[in-house]
């Protein structure tokens, strides 16, 4: 979808559209994410954050609660003792949320894949993702990439028909 | 001061047969130590005038797996003034891990001492506060130890991701 104000005003301003697209068009561009590191992954994600790659442009702006976030990006190792943190984060976020795991720890254990005794392998053992950034650590380009495509998943969602009941839709059927 | 000199030190002030034997292998070079003296021994290292380990730069763990069935403890000794270094060994046998503390010298030895019991399972007595650091508190077993199993689930999390497992 082009943004809304790439498209022509005419009509003294007013412009029609579908109420979806309206709402889909305002939560992807405002996607904030909870302001949260667990590793060296979170450094890139603050370089991400910072001047350099300027998340701010997509509208990506960390917030400091869980009330107030779109996103979670999963940035780093995540061990048994954070991984019940983790999940009470997650269930404090208001819906819409979604998820972006970013680099090989949180993806599926990363290199403590078979020795570490301590790791989660994979935080969507214990919360659903959305998006998976690989890398170890990612580049930020990588990040942005997966924000893109967390865009991407946002813009195609339906009031009618909500992507987290698809499934459940589909069985019923 | 050289390590025998430490030696010596050491058997004429609690008595010969407290130095078991030196290690030449550490860097710096050892002095293993029996197990029951391990708190007059720095004790003396810390106050004697010669000597002034005023650090506890590091305590550490070796466990030597259920063949050998001995656990090490690791003393890394620093003395600030005198600029000397030194590491104390101790031996204890698997089935009976306790050695006494020696946080009352040295307050690093507090939290190290708490590392080597959260991770080998090695009873400090008459530490002021032998808890868990690292694993959470519910967590079974010592994990650095060789005959470690690791559990199959830690509260409902499954601890293997299967080759099969959604992606």
């Amino acid at each position: 979808m082009k943004g809304l104000l790439d498209q022509q005003f005419n009509n003294g301003g007013v412009i029609i559209s579908s109420l979806e697209d309206i709402t889909n068009w305002a939560r992807m561009s405002s996607i904030w994410p909870m302001g949260f590191g667990l590793a060296c992954c979170a450094i890139e994600m603050m370089g991400s954050m910072a001047s350099g790659y300027d998340l701010d442009r997509f509208g990506v702006v960390p917030r400091a609660s869980p009330r107030m976030s779109d996103v979670m990006i999963v940035a780093g190792t995540v061990t048994y003792k954070m991984a019940d943190r983790v999940r009470r984060l997650y269930e404090q976020m208001a819906e819409p949320r979604y998820v972006i795991s970013m680099g090989s720890c949180a993806n599926c254990g990363g290199p403590y894949w078979e020795h570490g005794y301590h790791v989660v392998k994979g935080v969507d053992k214990i919360i659903p993702v959305d998006v998976y950034v690989p890398g170890c650590p990612p580049r930020p380009e990588a990040l942005i990439g997966g924000i893109l495509k967390l865009r991407e998943k946002i813009e195609s969602e339906t009031l009618v028909a909500p992507e987290g009941f698809k499934d459940i839709l589909d069985k019923q059927v | 001061m050289q390590v025998e000199q430490f030696k010596n030190l050491i058997d004429s002030k609690l008595g010969v047969g407290t130095v078991l034997s030196i290690d030449e292998n550490t860097t710096p070079t050892a002095i293993v130590v029996a197990a029951n003296q391990i708190a007059p021994v720095c004790q003396v290292l810390k106050d004697h005038p010669e000597t002034l380990f005023d650090l506890l730069s590091c305590l550490t763990a070796i466990d030597n797996g259920p063949e050998a069935n001995t656990m090490e403890v690791i003393y890394n000794l620093y003395s600030i003034p005198l600029e000397h270094a030194l590491t104390l060994k101790v031996f204890i046998p698997r089935d009976q891990v306790e050695i006494e503390t020696v946080s009352h010298l040295w307050k690093t030895a507090d939290w190290h001492e708490r590392e080597a019991y959260d991770l080998f399972g090695i009873k400090f007595m008459n530490h002021p506060d032998l808890r868990r650091i690292l694993m959470p508190a519910d967590w079974e077993g010592h994990p650095m130890r060789k005959d470690y199993v690791e559990p199959e689930t830690y509260r409902g999390m499954k601890t293997i991701r299967e080759e099969d497992d959604p992606i």
